[in-house]
Parts: structure tokens; C-alpha cells; sequence
């Protein structure tokens, strides 16, 4: 039984179809990347998957059908997702925005420790707690929203794009931590530009043109295939 | 222990100041302010209501003041002789604010996707759709009475004992503005009371983070269109509720009182005393209502003076208000009493815009 499972996805924005008929899977623990050029449907996929936009086809999370539940209903049961852009409240504090990542929840007593383990994990954000959100740089609010995506115990986290605007040093900082996050048992569903990296984290990868998968091979697999790298891994 | 001690101290010299305000204004000033005292009250409680929807919830509401006619006509036309009906006021006040409520809800549902400047104009046209019924509904079946409004609608009373006459109690002879004002401000502590808990409540967060972005919100699992109709239909409470009273207040209504003058009004208000901050919205109702009042005296002051009256006083309320409201976008722009997390929020404002710019171009791409 996969965590995810993604049968014949479709996504049309009016009479466009973004996404024709896609198939994905991620299993419990596994992280798995989506690539392809702009306009793929890679962050549609995410977006549909979420439930901010309408689609057709079935989505299924641990077993269970999505259908065309609410996103806020899809948030509750453990499938979280970084948007695009970072998504986080720009005039709340650190410890506010981290406090709403733990809205649904109310074990309070395992929201205070898992706080404290945010906290462990993003030692920048600890030394900020009480600084606006919004007066970070990219990386930091990267950070901050991992973090606030962490306090509602994700079973399946789902990234659009987190290299997205960030300085190549903090690239690495951040997909360190994704990587400590998926050590923890999380499981990833990744969309990223930036190929080499997004491959090199994951076990798995789907390689997506013009709104369907056009390949789907491990990850190593797909770093050596020289259709890959020359499209997409930047090498001739 | 002592600083407990002193906040007991206070709350009571705060609780006699506002048991014996009404016989001070009346020495003072005469029996007057006393009634613009109770009216400072309805307004304050009308701007409570409104501060849920523009101040916590972020939803800029133009229309307000249909919330504050659907109390007050219902009011009238359950306790009057309009249709003969005369249920108490202990059934009829409760009853307009869940009217109000399920109008909130029905102006909410359809607006729902709309933000900023659409929202506004939405709830303009719904405030306005509401008074032209009113002013509307007296043919072919008459229900409101048309531009005249309703007359003699009952005086809040239990028993003999009624609001809407001067009563002996306890050897002192109390007018009835002075027993409005008791009832004004029990209800208005009731909204205080009922604002503070929302404002700190899992609501209360919800509310703040659609202010700050609705989509992440949504994806925090925050149920936003419950959430902010839930917003819609509180504030509409607290104006239903204010409606009721001014209906039995006035024991007159008419839909000239619920105008789009009286919702940009309410909304000043907040602006003025600092929005989403309970204490400054009672300080800007109080203030907005006063100060009109009191420019009455310029008037008098001009004929005596100078022989007549060279501005007229109405003209110069809205001269001094447009005013008061440049210098005070100017030197305070949170509002005169803002709250912690308004003040915060605007100082970081310019910080904050070029990001906000910044994830706007990515919503349109």
C-alpha cells in the first residue's frame, strides 16, 4: 500500500489542460522528486494534490480517497505543503507563525516538544523567535516554513520549489535540513528546478513533459540517463 | 498581591465612575449628553461589531449598518402597534441579533471569494439593498411603513417597571436616558466581554492568519470560509443586538437611519481608535459621537461673536473630521489606542511591502 497514490490527474486552468492523465506514487518513508522545465505541471500537480485547485482523477492517501475535499480537511490529515513562494505570514512572529503550523492539533504537551525540536533543527529561527517573519532573507523564511510545516507532523511533506531565490550557500543549508527531515521518517514529495539536487535527495523520480510523466526510474537511474542530463541536468 | 490589590482598586473606581457618569454629564452639561452618551454606547457596541469583521478578520465591510437595521426593524415590528405585536424585549433583542447573524451569513456566502476593494463594494451595495427595502416594503403588503418608519415601538420593560420613563428608585428620581445607559452599558460590556474572548481564541489566530494569507491558512487547515463567515455573522450579532436597543431607545426607526453615511461612520470609528484594539474602538465611537455634538456650540459661539453664524456648524463637523482624519493618517496612522500587534504590524508595513510585492508577482504568474 503507497502513502500516495495519484491515478489519471487532471488539471485544466479553463481550457488549458496542465495536467493530462498523470500517474504518481510515494510510498511511506520514500522521497521522490518531480522534474521538468517550466510549465510541466509540476507545481499544479502539487497544488491539485493539496486541494486549492479543482481536478479530475483520484487521489488517494493512506488509503483513503481525497476526492474533492477541502484543502484545510487534505492540511488535517497529515499531508502538508510548502507552496511555492514559501507561504509564510509575513507580519507574525517566528513562534507565531511556527504556533499556526500546530493549528489542527491539540496535544499541547507534544507541540510544545516538538517545538522545542523545530527549534533544535532551525537553531537560526530559535535566536529569532520573536522576530517578523517577514524581514527575513529567502533562506530564512525557507526555514521558517519547513519548520512550520514540521509542527503539524506531516506523513507526507510536499516542497514546490524550495531552492527557489535562494543564494547557492543556502541552497545547501536548506536541502541539508530537508534531508535531516526525511531521516526522520517523513516522507517527501519534492518539486524542484534545480535537478541535479532534487535527484541526488530523493530515491525515486518522475520526470514530467507537457502535464504526464514522460519517465519514472530511480533516481540514480535517471542522473545517468543521457536524455536527463542533457535536458535537464544541463550536460550535452 | 499588591498589584492584584490595585487592579481590584481600579476596576472599582472604573466601575463607579461609569455608575454615577450620566448624573455627572447631566449636572455639567445638561440632560443632553446624557442622550448622547447612550448613543456613544450603540455606537461603541456597532463598532465592536464591526472591528471583528474589518479588525480581526481583515474583511473590509462597507454595509454594516444593514446588520444594525435588520435589529432595529425587527424590534419594531415585534414590539409595537404596527402589527399589534408586543412580545418583551428579553425575547426580541436576542431573536435581531440571530436574525442579523443569518444576515451576516448571507451576505458572507456569496462574497466569500472576493477580497479588498470587491469585497468593499459588495457589502456597500448589500447595506443599501437592505434600506431601500425597508423604505420599500410598504406596498402592496405594508410591513415597514415605507419612508415614515415605525412609531411607538415599546419601551424596554419587565413588568410595570419600564426603560422609557423617569423611575424612583431608592428615593432618586433616575430619567429614563440615565436607566438607557445602565441597560447600554451591560450590553456593551457583554460584546466587550465576548470580543476579548474571540480575540484571544483559536478564532482569533485563524482570523489573523487569513488577514495575513489566506492560502496558507487554508493549507495550515484552517477552515477559511467557515472561519470568515463566522466573522460575518458575530459581527452581525453585536450590530442586531445594537439595532434592537435603538429601536426601543428611540421608540421610532426609520430606513433614513441606517444610510451608507452611518456604515463609513462606524468604520471611521475603528480607524480613528486603532483597529483591532478593543479599547481604542470604544475611544473612537466615543469620540466620533461626541464630537459632532459638541460642534454644535460652535454655532452659538459664531452669533455670539460675530454677530451671526458665518460656518455652519454641520459644514464644519465634516471640515474638522476630514481634518482629524488626514492629520491622523499622518502622525498615527495605527489609530490613536492601536493594539500591540497593529502597531507592530505597521512599523514593519514598509519592511514588509517589497516581500509582499515579491509573493504577489508569484500569485499572478
Amino acid at each position: 500500500m503507497k502513502l500516495l497514490s495519484v491515478e489519471r490527474l487532471q488539471v485544466a486552468y479553463g481550457r488549458i489542460q496542465a495536467v493530462r492523465a498523470l500517474d504518481l506514487q510515494v510510498g511511506e518513508g520514500e522521497a521522490v522528486c518531480l522534474i521538468g522545465a517550466n510549465g510541466a505541471g509540476k507545481t499544479t500537480t502539487l497544488k491539485a494534490i493539496a486541494g486549492l485547485l479543482p481536478c479530475r482523477g483520484s487521489i488517494h492517501f493512506d488509503g483513503r480517497s481525497l476526492g474533492q475535499q477541502p484543502a484545510h480537511a487534505i492540511a488535517r490529515l497529515g499531508l502538508t505543503l510548502v507552496p511555492e513562494g514559501r507561504g509564510i505570514f509575513p507580519r507574525m512572529s517566528v513562534l507565531e507563525n511556527l504556533q499556526m503550523g500546530a493549528y489542527v492539533r491539540r496535544d499541547r504537551q507534544a507541540v510544545k516538544s516538538d517545538l522545542e525540536e523545530v527549534f533544535a533543527l532551525l537553531p537560526r529561527l530559535a535566536e529569532r523567535k520573536t522576530q517578523k517573519a517577514g524581514l527575513f532573507s529567502g533562506g530564512e523564511q525557507q526555514m521558517l516554513a519547513l519548520g512550520r510545516a514540521l509542527m503539524s507532523r506531516p506523513r507526507l511533506l510536499m516542497l514546490d520549489e524550495p531552492s527557489m531565490g535562494l543564494a547557492p550557500v543556502m541552497v545547501q543549508t536548506v536541502f541539508g535540513i530537508i534531508r535531516q527531515i526525511i531521516q526522520r521518517g517523513v516522507s517527501l514529495l519534492l518539486v524542484e528546478q534545480n535537478a541535479h539536487l532534487a535527484l541526488k535527495l530523493c530515491q525515486r523520480g518522475y520526470v514530467l513533459e507537457n502535464g504526464a510523466v514522460g519517465l519514472a526510474d530511480p533516481a540514480d537511474e535517471l542522473a545517468a540517463n543521457p536524455a536527463v542530463r542533457a535536458a535537464y541536468l544541463g550536460e550535452a | 498581591m499588591n498589584a492584584r490589590k490595585r487592579a481590584w482598586l481600579a476596576a472599582l473606581a472604573l466601575a463607579l465612575g461609569l455608575a454615577v457618569l450620566p448624573f455627572a454629564l447631566d449636572g455639567l452639561l445638561g440632560p443632553y449628553w446624557v442622550r448622547v452618551l447612550d448613543f456613544a454606547l450603540l455606537y461603541a457596541m456597532l463598532a465592536l461589531g464591526l472591528n471583528i469583521v474589518v479588525g480581526y478578520a481583515g474583511l473590509l465591510d462597507l454595509g454594516y449598518i444593514a446588520f444594525y437595521g435588520v435589529g432595529a426593524y425587527l424590534y419594531a415590528l415585534l414590539a409595537s402597534p404596527q402589527f399589534g405585536i408586543h412580545w418583551p424585549f428579553w425575547a426580541v433583542l436576542p431573536l435581531g441579533a440571530a436574525l442579523a447573524a443569518l444576515f451576516g451569513i448571507l451576505l458572507g456566502t456569496p462574497t466569500l471569494r472576493l477580497r479588498g476593494d470587491y469585497l468593499a463594494i459588495v457589502t456597500l451595495g448589500f447595506g443599501e439593498i437592505i434600506r431601500i427595502f425597508l423604505n420599500n416594503l410598504d406596498a402592496p403588503v405594508n410591513i415597514t411603513n415605507g419612508p415614515q418608519g415605525i412609531t411607538a415601538i415599546d419601551a424596554v420593560h419587565l413588568g410595570s417597571f419600564s426603560l422609557g420613563r423617569r423611575q424612583e428608585i431608592l428615593g432618586v428620581n433616575v430619567p429614563s436616558t440615565v436607566l438607557y445607559y445602565y441597560l447600554f452599558l451591560l450590553c456593551m460590556l457583554a460584546v466587550v466581554f465576548v470580543s476579548l474572548r474571540l480575540e484571544n481564541s483559536r478564532i482569533g489566530r485563524a482570523w489573523v492568519a487569513i488577514r495575513e494569507d489566506e492560502v496558507a491558512a487554508e493549507a495550515m487547515g484552517i477552515p477559511t470560509r467557515n472561519v470568515k463567515l463566522l466573522a460575518f455573522a458575530m459581527g452581525a450579532s453585536f450590530g442586531g443586538l445594537a439595532g434592537g436597543l435603538f429601536a426601543s431607545f428611540q421608540g421610532f426607526v426609520s430606513p433614513e437611519s441606517f444610510n451608507l453615511m452611518e456604515s463609513i461612520m462606524i468604520l471611521c470609528m475603528i480607524v480613528l481608535g486603532g483597529m483591532g484594539n478593543i479599547p481604542g474602538v470604544i475611544l473612537g465611537a466615543v469620540l466620533l459621537t461626541a464630537l459632532p455634538e459638541a460642534l454644535r456650540y460652535v454655532g452659538d459661539w459664531q452669533r455670539h461673536l460675530l454677530g451671526r453664524v458665518v460656518v455652519d456648524p454641520a459644514d464644519l463637523r465634516m471640515l474638522l473630521f476630514g481634518l482629524a482624519l488626514v492629520l491622523m493618517m499622518l502622525f498615527r496612522p495605527a489609530g490613536l489606542w492601536p493594539s500591540r500587534r497593529r502597531q507592530r504590524e505597521f512599523a514593519a508595513t514598509g519592511e514588509v511591502a517589497e516581500q509582499e510585492q515579491a509573493s504577489l508577482f508569484d500569485a499572478r504568474r
